[in-house]
């Protein structure tokens, strides 16, 4: 019973856009006829602050209304997080992890978990989101979530930026393709 | 019809929107505040007419919704936790009015300690303010219960205020799909706001003046008697509802309860794990049930009689508390059954308070100390808290 629901957890920084990012997960999960919810950590934000969000998806309707304590898959905004916290906390047994990161994924070592990194700063930078300093990117990641778990289409995750981006849609589009491109599916 | 993914706040404030309310009043509070932030969007962008009115407190808030409403204006506000303490006293006076104020609340917990999650204590307080209260299971229920109250409330057989909960941050920060109803469709579901008696300067006339010994009485009869009437109106807006929309609701909804030995007994966004845990249990041959209360005022107290009787146990779950009692739900209930010749066994949980998360897990103990209580016979510790952190105490 639990064979179809699939549950994501996004770690970043408060203003990193991780509850957008979780946003967007499910409004393109959504568009291809899936079950949703998407939901921040219950509790007060703040800028620069460990954050997480959530996203589960299904292909029945979601009776659960619970948080998310053992996700299939990661998704990892900012890397300076591995220093901080536990991110792989609760990912079911091979699960798989997406770190933002320069870095390559043989670099990275979680149990058994699959690992794959983007450079998705470098991505938004190149689009113009953000700045160089603090560069949103939530949209590229998706990309490169798209390609590696394949369970939702970059084309569906286009059509969710274009639905809950309020700025800048074509060059978040842009960035979420080119992630998505670059990145190694298996 | 479009279905959209949206938060809950945004479900409320939409479905408010929908129902092209005249004034609203409104002061902001976590996990409400949302509401009157698309509120003013809306009204902003043109595509809601209405007056916002910002105000400096929530008494204010409630205030203001009493004396739009007694002038025949369509009114809603949104609010939660310390902010519906401070109403309390305009919340009776709105009432004993009978004005057809609808609020929306993100259903949170009252300080101290200062807590801004989830439970039912807020309006399960004011349960006899005289208001209808609503409890959603999820985004698409907050939506059609704004929709839904405003045309119970209306009903000149009813013309009292009702609250509309979802939980907070369960529901009012999470995102699901609702499908959005054509404006079109409720306009049609619900005409203008066209009360026979209201404020004007050329009839002159008073709302909650004097009320004397000789009196008052029977104005809280005759209130009593409308809220008891609003019953058969929910059940008739209810069936409607569904001709319209498509979406079938009832004031209490059984799942899996037939030949259930065991029924747990829900409000709010519980429910749904509640029908999960329940799907776990029976494929392990577990006769168990549960039912989802929609509408706690009027209380539905001969339909939870019927969906239960034949179990061996109710369990039901407050995730509110009066102290020196037990749950408020549970007392109720209770009462239904005291007049029947035979009755299950019944058991209280204390659950979820302060947003501590309700789980499958939850269920499961649930069940097991139900069972517990058949084989014994009987109930030996009728009020119990689930998941309590032991190590804290």
């Amino acid at each position: 019973m639990e064979k179809e629901m699939y549950e994501v957890r996004f770690h970043g920084r408060g203003g990193q856009g991780a509850v957008t990012a979780a946003t967007i997960l499910a409004d393109a999960a959504f568009r291809e006829g899936k079950d949703v919810q998407a939901f921040p950590i219950f509790g007060v934000e703040r800028r620069g602050a460990p954050v997480a969000a959530f996203m589960r998806m299904d292909t029945k309707p979601i009776d659960l209304k619970t948080q998310i304590y053992e996700p299939d898959s990661i998704v990892v905004l900012d890397p300076t997080l591995l220093d901080v916290i536990d991110v792989t906390k609760g990912l079911k047994e091979g699960g798989k992890i997406i770190i933002n990161s320069s870095k390559k994924a043989s670099e990275f070592k979680f149990g058994k978990a699959k690992v794959y990194t983007i450079d998705a700063t470098k991505i938004a930078v190149k689009h113009g989101l953000g700045t160089k300093t603090n560069p949103i990117v939530n949209t590229a990641i998706l990309g490169a979530y798209s390609k590696a778990v394949g369970n939702v289409s970059i084309e569906a995750i286009e059509e969710a930026i274009g639905e809950k981006v309020p700025r800048k849609k074509e060059e978040n589009k842009k960035a979420a393709r080119e992630a998505y491109e670059v990145t190694r599916g298996e | 019809m479009a279905k959209i993914t949206i938060r809950g706040n945004m479900a409320t404030a939409l479905g408010a929107k929908l129902c092209r309310p005249d004034v609203v009043p409104a002061y902001p509070i976590t996990p409400s505040t949302l509401f009157p932030e698309k509120i003013s969007e809306y009204i902003a962008d043109g595509e809601m007419d209405a007056e916002m009115i910002r105000v400096e407190s929530e008494h204010s808030a409630m205030s203001a919704c009493i004396g739009a409403s007694a002038c025949g204006a369509r009114v809603c506000t949104a609010s939660a936790s310390q902010g519906i303490a401070l109403m309390s006293e305009m919340m009776f006076i709105a009432a004993g009015m009978r004005l057809p104020i609808v609020m929306a609340v993100g259903n949170r917990a009252l300080s101290a300690p200062i807590n801004i999650w989830c439970d039912h204590q807020d309006t399960i307080s004011q349960r006899d303010t005289g208001w209808l209260q609503f409890y959603a299971e999820k985004n698409q229920e907050g939506l059609d219960l704004m929709i839904i109250a405003f045309k119970v409330c209306e009903d000149k057989r009813v013309l009292l205020p009702a609250t509309v909960g979802i939980d907070a941050f369960v529901l009012t920060h999470t995102i699901e799909a609702v499908d959005v109803p054509d404006q079109k469709l409720v306009d049609e579901f619900l005409p203008k706001y066209k009360p026979e008696l209201y404020l004007d300067p050329s009839k002159p006339m008073t709302f909650g003046s004097f009320g004397t010994p000789e009196f008052y009485q029977e104005f809280k009869y005759a209130q009593t008697k409308a809220i008891e009437k609003a019953s058969e109106v929910i059940d008739e807006v209810f069936a409607e509802f569904k001709e319209k929309f498509g979406r079938e609701y009832k004031k209490i909804t059984p799942y899996k309860c037939e030949d259930a030995d065991v029924i747990i007994l829900t409000m709010g966004s519980m429910s749904g794990t509640a029908r999960a845990a329940v799907n776990k249990m029976r494929e392990e041959g577990k006769k168990v049930g549960c039912c989802k209360l929609t509408v706690y005022r009027p209380f539905p107290g001969k339909e939870i009689v019927d969906l239960t009787k034949n179990a061996r146990v109710i369990a039901v779950l407050d995730r509110d508390i009066s102290p020196g009692f037990g749950g408020a739900l549970y007392g109720e209930v209770a009462a239904q059954f005291i007049n029947e010749s035979k009755h299950p066994l019944i058991t209280n949980y204390i659950i979820g308070l302060g947003g501590r998360d309700v789980l499958i897990e939850d269920f499961e103990e649930i069940y097991d100390k139900s069972i517990d209580a058949v084989k014994k016979g009987r109930v030996e510790k009728p009020v119990e808290w689930i998941h309590l952190n032991k190590e804290v105490l």
